[in-house]
């Protein structure tokens, strides 16, 4: 109790480390705005990422926070300091930036890259701290070679230790493991984590990549058309999607139109369970792991099999339920043959998604 | 970071330029209409207007269709055949142009004639050029390299699949050559022909030696003996006009070629036509044009330096290479220096300002040099008379003439200095300044130093904006390699024009290899 108290109040007392209101930009008059009323805070070591499809706005967000582009509307405070009026310009702002295509300086090498950033300090220290991040990202022996001569896994963690290395409040990283290939994608993004927790640097991930932003960050910002479509945990939500955008983006879903009293929700699947209540019409999204074949002696709603898709642990079948096709995720050993019939049911409660 | 507004440390470098162009050239037009009723009318309809108009365009039609009979098959012989070496026909296809017009025409009359080279080596009397041909072909030998670097460049990085495809849609390589390889040169003979045009349009040395009247020859015999300024200023206007047809005409032709690729076209190697039978052909064309070119220019040079040469002539000579080099070294350097923000713009701004920009940088060059130096004085005598024949004009013209050749290898560098490493150098706390200064420069270093190149050679070799403006006192190669030749005393021209084409090699050669 008393501890919790005390926390709280470090809390309160530290401000956050990224506070963004009613941010909006707009490329040209007349076009559709990139980005409308975008609001984000952000709390010191936290590893947040922005997730969307392409053209949602996330990396203007990304290029807003760091000076590159000037808002239409709201405004930016890093480390409790407004920067957007008047204008920081981005070599004021303290926040570190990881580049899509990494952005390594061809002419340097990966010593001098590191050192870039690091002009502020007398010159002794400056090699001192290069290498030291370097040796954070593993790569002190390579100080000496240029970005050209370097695999693309190298350059990924060079361009992280050149961000890192003048210990920015703020870390941004802009889809910066999009450029390797999936192994490597993997490995560095744990890696990145690590360093990060290390570090206790706050992170802003951008990324269009479900699996990535799930298992990165500790708070998920889904964002659709310039605007915020859910914030939380990855846990909280992919469990419980508000929208339906949310629900088919993050992992697959099946949407089912019903109508719903209470805790009950009457949809093709029959009277499906509800996490939450909800009355009237409503859109029920229910997880392809929540449906199941049904075992003989259990209830269940007749389906035709139309596809199969085998995946090692589990398989994946595409369904025909009247009009409408719904993918279940089975995991049992038995496997069913296309075209057969068979009964599903839900096994968990479902959510009611706008 | 994608800026809207032109921050004003670039635009101003345009306004300047356009200024300093535009300014002169108004003034010009002040000038013509000084004429009054009837004296006006007596200029602009006299006779000998439609002779030089005729003249004009008939030479720079002639040397259009002789120069690209000579740049294709070459270009081809370098891009898409077995011919070894291949580097005789880079070095014939670009040496030319280190070698000004009036060096050429200069050795090929003193090579010719009763008492020329020829005669003393061979015991031939071979006859002078002069007129019409002699015009077209000193002007051909020395201008085609512009239409063989397009065409080879254009040949060299064809899509061959392209023709792969015509090939197996039932062509034979002939059909495929005039149906594919050919229109797809287009844009790149364009780009060559507007550069040999505008060449021609601006000579006066060549045709005044070959007597072949043309408008730039009129503006200088005009300024030289009759000194009638009204109609000088009329014959620039002319002259300024005939350009503007040929940069609309030009515009006009390249409206409507799309001719990007379309299939993610992969490096593959271009099937290389074996010559076989061919190569006697082959080697016949290359040796005549190198013996045109190259072989016989430098020898009348070499053959005129053994003639004795009066004792001061080293002097003369020392002295002479020095300011020449002076000259250039500082011109490219302002040149240059003038030519970054009107690049930077043409590369990182779109809209409307770019365009206008690039436009403007051209129009220096495509201004006929006479018609500008003789803008630029009238402007300066009535404005600034204390800045006329001062080295400070001569340097701002060189400048505004020739700021267009340093954009093209400026905008190529900026290419590898991406707006996203400036991003990433100011996100990493390098104010605009010193990312300029330790990324943007450095990665633009090997363009800055072509373009230098180029206006150091291109300064070199210019002959009347030096012979008009420079101050007087201040002799040049060009200028005596001209007065010497102007006068027939071609041994006393050898020593400057042995100098001027060393030098031109030498910088010819250093852009090539960097161009590589």
């Amino acid at each position: 109790m008393v501890l919790g108290e005390w926390k709280k109040e470090q809390e309160r007392a530290t401000p956050p480390i990224l506070e963004i209101e009613n941010l909006g930009k707009r490329y040209a008059p007349g076009l559709p705005p990139v980005l409308e009323g975008l609001n984000l805070h952000m709390k010191a070591g936290e590893l947040v990422t922005l997730l969307g499809p392409s053209g949602c706005g996330k990396t203007t967000t990304l290029r807003l926070i760091a000076g590159l582009e000037t808002p239409d509307t709201g405004r930016v405070c890093i480390n409790g300091r407004e920067v957007t009026s008047p204008f920081l310009p981005p070599e004021r702002r303290g926040v570190g930036l990881v580049f899509q295509d990494y952005a390594l300086f061809p002419h340097l090498t990966v010593l001098g890259n590191v050192c870039f950033g690091l002009h502020t300090l007398p010159r002794a220290k400056r090699v001192v701290r290069a290498r030291e991040t370097l040796a954070l990202v593993g790569l002190t022996v390579f100080e000496n070679r240029y970005p050209h001569q370097l695999s693309g896994g190298q350059q990924q963690r060079v361009a992280l230790a050149r961000a890192l290395a003048p210990r920015p409040a703020l870390l941004l990283l802009d889809e910066p493991f999009s450029n390797l290939d999936a192994g490597l994608r993997h490995s560095t993004r744990q890696e990145v984590r690590a360093i990060l927790r290390r570090s206790g640097m706050a992170a802003l991930l951008v990324t269009h990549d479900q699996e990535e932003a799930l298992a990165f960050s500790d708070r998920l910002v889904v964002m659709r058309s310039g605007h915020v479509e859910q914030v939380g945990t990855p846990h909280e939500v992919y469990a419980q999607p508000r929208t339906a955008f949310v629900a088919n983006f993050l992992g697959r879903s099946n949407l089912l139109s019903g109508t719903a009293w209470g805790l009950q929700a009457r949809t093709a699947l029959g009277d499906v369970l509800l996490a939450e209540p909800a009355h009237g019409p409503v859109l029920v999204s229910v997880r392809p792991e929540h449906l199941a074949f049904a075992r003989p002696g259990e209830d269940g709603v007749p389906v035709t099999i139309l596809a199969r898709e085998y995946k090692g642990h589990d398989v994946t079948y595409t369904v025909r339920l009247g009009q409408q096709e719904l993918l279940v995720h089975d995991a049992s050993d038995t496997i069913w043959p296309e075209g057969a019939g068979a009964r599903v049911r839900v096994t968990r409660a479902a959510r009611a998604v706008r | 970071m994608t800026p809207r507004r032109l921050p004003p440390a670039l635009a101003l470098p345009a306004l300047l330029t356009a200024l300093g162009v535009l300014l002169p050239l108004s003034y010009l037009v002040l000038r013509a209409l000084g004429a009054q009723g009837e004296e006006l009318r007596e200029i602009v309809f006299r006779s000998r207007n439609l002779e030089l108009l005729r003249n004009t365009l008939g030479l720079a039609l002639g040397v259009l269709v002789a120069g690209t009979a000579l740049a294709l098959p070459l270009a081809y012989l370098a891009a898409r055949t077995t011919f070894r070496p291949r580097r005789l026909l880079m070095l014939l296809g670009a040496l030319p142009l280190a070698l000004p017009g009036y060096v050429g025409a200069y050795a090929l009359i003193a090579a010719s004639g009763p008492g020329g080279t020829i005669e003393a080596a061979t015991g031939i009397n071979w006859p002078g050029p002069s007129g019409f041909w002699g015009a077209l072909g000193v002007l051909t030998l020395f201008t085609f390299p512009y239409l063989f670097l397009n065409l080879h460049a254009a040949l060299r990085t064809q899509d061959s699949a392209l023709e792969d495809a015509a090939r197996l849609l039932g062509r034979t390589p002939w059909q495929t050559f005039w149906a594919v390889t050919l229109p797809h040169l287009r844009p790149a003979w364009l780009a060559g022909s507007l550069l040999v045009t505008l060449h021609v349009l601006g000579d006066f040395s060549v045709v005044s030696l070959m007597r072949y009247p043309t408008f730039s020859a009129a503006i200088y015999q005009q300024y030289t003996a009759a000194y009638d300024r009204v109609y000088s200023a009329w014959l620039a206007l002319m002259l300024l006009a005939v350009t503007g047809l040929t940069l609309w005409l030009e515009a006009r032709l390249m409206r409507g070629v799309y001719l990007t690729r379309v299939s993610p076209g992969g490096a593959r190697q271009l099937a290389r036509f074996p010559l076989r039978g061919w190569a006697p052909l082959a080697w016949a064309f290359v040796l005549v044009l190198a013996g045109a070119a190259l072989v016989v220019p430098l020898g009348t040079i070499l053959y005129w330096l053994r003639l004795e040469q009066g004792p001061s002539a080293l002097v003369g000579l020392l002295e002479a290479t020095r300011s020449a080099l002076g000259a250039a070294g500082l011109a490219a350097v302002t040149t240059t220096v003038l030519a970054f923000p009107l690049a930077y713009i043409g590369n990182r701004y779109a809209g409307r300002w770019a365009r206008v920009t690039e436009r403007v940088a051209y129009l220096g060059y495509a201004t006929p040099p006479l018609a500008f130096a003789l803008a630029l004085i009238f402007f300066v005598l009535r404005s600034a008379p204390d800045l006329y024949q001062t080295f400070a004009l001569l340097i701002l013209a060189y400048t505004l003439h020739f700021v267009a050749e340093a954009i093209g290898p400026l905008r190529t560098s900026l290419g590898r200095a991406t707006p996203r490493l400036e991003e990433a150098a100011r996100v990493l706390g390098a104010p605009p300044g010193r990312t300029l200064w330790r990324i943007t420069l450095p990665l633009m270093r090997p363009g800055l130093l072509v373009s230098a190149a180029f206006v150091f050679l291109s300064v070199l070799k210019e002959l009347p904006l030096t012979l008009l403006l420079a101050p007087t006192g201040f002799e040049t190669l060009s200028r005596n390699v001209w007065t010497y030749t102007e006068e027939a005393q071609y041994a006393a021209a050898a020593p400057y024009a042995l100098v001027l084409a060393a030098s031109g090699a030498v910088l010819t050669g250093l852009i090539l290899r960097r161009e590589r």
